[in-house]
């Protein structure tokens, strides 16, 4: 094919590099000085500009995840949960993020000793309809998938103690196999009734959630995998039952339920428009 | 630089934008760029995403460096290219990412492999760095076109049999059997290979024509 | 010239001049009769469903390999069997249940990528049954694995749903009419009425069942989901290794090192892997081992090289049942070996006499191949001793002495 043997050098028809001996290092420096300066402006304005969409691009993915787990919710709450290390669950308690930062505004340097001692390291949002009502808890797991890591987001109810949906946040997934995750309805209804009751110590679970090969679910805290998707399915499973042996016990201590009940801010998060 | 300028005749620059697309296609007949071709062409949206991706950081490096290619000293030029290169790929990940997670997420880490995309790379030691700004924008302009033509054929093929849509909408209904190998790497370069294929014929029976319209114009003159 | 008078060809060929049996056509055809004596076999066992599917396959073959042959681009024609014997084959290997339009365009893929894009017959460098089955697991994991039950009391009556499927369509679940079946031999009564849910390889790989090695050796008696009776293929295989149309060497040496590996790890822990028997019987390895790997353009020609090339099959044939997620090997163990041919032939090739090599029994200055009563120049100067050059001549005193001492 002469076409494919035409060099692309011949393009050069007419500009000819006048031919320069050996370039000193100062001619390079000066251009390589000039090009970093250049590049080194546009990326920055780059950054600079995308800043605020890319945020608020995340803040919408996980908002509307957590929609989807709960269809009613009207208004959003961050929570932080306790993670000290050295306190027992009943000891550790939840607080709202809004309060949280109050918290930090008003006693900033103070009880720097105080806040080294309760760290707040886990959130979950928890979500209530137009009427304050509360409606259930929406917590974000994540687990190393078959391509990179997978973000989820799960609907835990209180009362029932049982997860009741999840919805995917982020992954990168192979399209057709594990992406099957979203779509596959048999493997989204494990989560409808997803059991995660707590022992009697209330410090754990009760049972691990765990993945089991397709069509051989046999208790209500595991999950079924979709058949030829095991390595994804199997990172939802872990997913989901980090988030609940990080956040359950301290959760379900009365006091902290307690405070779930009602809206304690004015912040509220109205729903946003649906893309 | 002006004089140069006009001294190329419109047709030439008409070449120059065209030839990208079809006889100098990056894909179909350069060769160039086969790991994006290969991973992002899963979905039709994605390859003409990573195409318009392309196309951007092609146009405004080729710029650039048309712009800077006399004070370049040819001793650090793949240093100075790369590194305007990877300046326009950081502002297209900003970018893709400000505009939609769900891309990006689909792109994934493609696009800062567009850095060392040899057609970016080629067509900037080859063309930019000789012609003055209009014509490498031209010619870079073509090229992505190219480019994202040939990404789109691929992509489309493979979505449809593979998935069953097109765009994300479905055109088989709900009992159809994807082939889930064209989502796999093999079926990407059995549909690279086919389509090869396809365009090779087609160049044949090209030269062919020409071949045979120039015997019988050699044939007529020898009749004279 | 008048049309009507017919040209008498005289042939020209260079020596040697015996004509012998062993040409392409000969064993090819050979080979096919053995291919429709195991098609017969496989209907006997599964019905019309398996009838029908031979039929797409072979014909999906035979199609793709007209169109080749018509762009000339392709070494022999539809002449030679070998399109058809590929067809055949992948259709052995295929479920009986695959719907036909995935069994076509399986045989299709099977010709084009597999035999028509190296070049036709003789220049493929894998099996061009086994890239179709390839191709086929590749594009339909699930329809590919999905298997029924063999000797059906309706098999010739009725048609397995999954095998009419419209093109492009996904094929039903083949749960309702396995149920159907069950109920229909417990009518019957017969004794052999438990119908398994899935193949041997598969029921021992995740649930450690193993079935009787009579039912997979006939695989004609009860209703255990293997393809060909192997006990068949084994037959067939002996008749063509007697006519010399293929190489005993290769099956038997992949037999005996997937038996031997598959020995020494069911010695070490009994439970967890299955007994060499077991190994050698299920799955495709002898249909594999008899028809597949001796295919002769993509398997070594050198003896040791064919030793080596059935040793690396029954070796990678069992570390893929037993240690990674597939519970069949045997295909992608002949083609990492047709693969690897190249390199086989390389290091396994016979010494060629006469053309130098080790100097040991090499007549010093002697030019190869020796030629009766002429003596090189070198050869009679390495005979006789060549003058010493020293760096100053020796006395006339010195000479004279060693004489003496002699004396």
């Amino acid at each position: 094919m002469t076409q494919q043997n035409q060099n692309s050098l011949s393009d050069s028809q007419t500009m000819e590099i006048p031919e320069q001996k050996s370039a000193s290092p100062t001619t390079m420096i000066k251009a390589l000085g000039l090009v970093s300066t250049i590049c080194g402006i546009i990326i920055v304005s780059a950054y600079q500009m995308t800043l605020s969409s890319v945020e608020e691009n995340k803040r919408i993915a996980t908002e509307r995840s957590i929609y989807k787990v709960i269809p009613n919710a009207k208004k959003i709450e961050e929570f932080l949960v306790e993670t000290s290390p050295n306190k027992q669950s009943q000891d550790k308690t939840i607080i709202s993020k809004t309060q949280f930062d109050l918290q930090n505004q008003n006693q900033n340097q103070q009880n720097q000793n105080q806040q080294n001692s309760t760290s707040f390291d886990e959130k979950f949002f928890a979500a209530y309809d137009e009427n304050n009502k509360f409606l259930g808890v929406a917590m974000e797991g994540s687990a190393r998938g078959y391509g990179d890591v997978v973000r989820l987001m799960f609907a835990f109810e209180p009362s029932c103690e049982c997860f009741t949906a999840m919805s995917v946040v982020a992954m990168r997934e192979t399209p057709g196999i594990g992406d099957k995750i979203t779509k596959d309805k048999a493997f989204l209804e494990n989560f409808k009734a997803l059991s995660a009751k707590l022992n009697e110590q209330k410090n754990a679970l009760q049972n691990e959630i765990r993945t089991v090969k397709n069509g051989q679910k046999q208790n209500a805290w595991e999950i079924d995998a979709i058949a030829g998707a095991t390595i994804t399915s199997r990172a939802v499973g872990v997913a989901v039952n980090e988030a609940a042996k990080n956040i359950l016990p301290t959760l379900m201590q009365s006091q902290n339920l307690e405070k779930l009940q009602k809206l304690q801010t004015s912040n509220d998060n109205e729903k946003q428009n649906k893309e | 630089m002006e004089n140069l300028q006009e001294q190329k005749s419109k047709s030439q620059q008409l070449e120059e934008l065209l030839e990208g697309i079809w006889k100098q296609n990056p894909i179909f007949v350069m060769a160039l760029g086969m790991c994006p071709t290969l991973a992002v062409t899963v979905s039709a949206i994605n390859s003409l995403a990573m195409g318009l991706a392309t196309t951007f950081v092609l146009i405004s490096s080729c710029l650039l460096i048309s712009i800077f290619r006399n004070i370049i000293p040819k001793e650090v030029r793949i240093a100075v290219y790369i590194l305007i290169i990877a300046t326009f790929v950081t502002t297209v990940d900003y970018a893709i990412q400000a505009i939609s997670l769900t891309l990006y997420d689909a792109l994934g880490a493609f696009i800062q492999l567009i850095v060392v995309n040899c057609i970016i790379l080629g067509r900037a030691e080859a063309h930019a760095s000789k012609n003055t700004p209009y014509i490498a924008v031209l010619n870079a302009v073509g090229m992505s076109i190219g480019f994202t033509f040939a990404l789109f054929c691929i992509g489309a093929v493979r979505e449809i049999l593979g998935a069953g849509s097109l765009f994300g909408i479905s055109l088989f209904g709900e009992n159809f059997q994807p082939w889930v190998v064209m989502l796999l790497p093999p079926g990407g370069f059995i549909v690279l290979g086919c389509w090869l294929l396809f365009f090779s014929y087609l160049a044949k029976r090209r030269m062919q024509k020409l071949q045979e319209l120039e015997k019988a114009k050699s044939k007529s003159k020898f009749k004279k | 010239m008048n049309n009507k008078t017919t040209l008498n060809l005289v042939e020209i060929r260079p020596s040697p001049h015996i004509k012998g049996p062993r040409s392409v056509e000969n064993i090819m055809r050979r080979v096919m009769y053995m291919c429709i004596i195991l098609a017969i076999c496989f209907v006997l066992q599964y019905g019309m469903s398996a009838l029908l599917s031979i039929i797409f396959v072979t014909g999906g073959s035979l199609l793709t390999e007209y169109y080749l042959c018509k762009t000339k681009t392709q070494s022999s024609g539809l002449h030679d069997y070998s399109a058809a014997i590929t067809g055949l084959l992948l259709a052995l290997t295929l479920p009986p249940g695959f719907p036909l339009w995935m069994g076509f365009v399986a045989g299709a893929v099977a010709i084009a990528l597999g035999k028509g894009l190296f070049g036709g017959l003789g220049y493929n460098v894998f099996n061009p049954a086994l890239i179709g089955r390839a191709f086929a697991q590749a594009a339909f994991p699930t329809a590919i694995s999905t298997y029924t039950p063999s000797m059906l009391p309706n098999r010739f009556l009725e048609i397995i749903p999954s095998t009419l499927t419209l093109p492009m369509m996904a094929p039903p679940s083949l749960k309702t009419w396995l149920e159907a079946q069950q109920q229909t031999l417990t009518n019957l009564g017969n004794g052999l009425d438990a119908i398994t849910s899935a193949t041997p390889l598969v029921l021992w790989k995740f649930d450690f069942i193993a079935t009787p090695y009579f039912d997979l050796f006939t695989g004609l008696y009860t209703h255990a989901m293997i393809g060909v009776s192997p006990l068949l293929v084994i037959l067939c295989g002996l008749y063509l290794a007697s006519q010399r149309c293929l190489n005993w060497k290769i099956p038997v040496s992949i037999i005996l090192s997937a038996a031997c590996l598959a020995w020494a790890l069911h010695s070490y822990d009994p439970s967890r892997f299955a007994t060499p028997c077991f190994t050698v019987l299920s799955g495709g390895l002898i249909l594999g081992a008899v028809f597949m790997a001796t295919d002769m353009a993509s398997s070594p020609t050198t003896p040791l090289g064919m030793w080596l090339y059935g040793i690396l099959i029954g070796f990678l044939t069992v570390m893929i049942r037993n240690f990674s997620g597939l519970p069949e090997g045997v295909m992608y163990a002949i083609l990492f070996a047709n693969a690897a041919t190249p390199l086989i032939e390389k290091i396994s090739q016979r010494r060629v006499f006469g053309t130098g090599g080790s100097d040991k029994h090499m007549r010093k200055g002697a030019t190869y191949p020796l030629h009766p009563g002429y003596i090189s120049r070198e050869e009679h100067s390495a005979v006789t001793p060549e003058k010493v050059i020293m760096k100053h001549k020796p006395k006339p005193e010195d000479r004279r002495k060693p004489q003496r001492e002699e004396q």
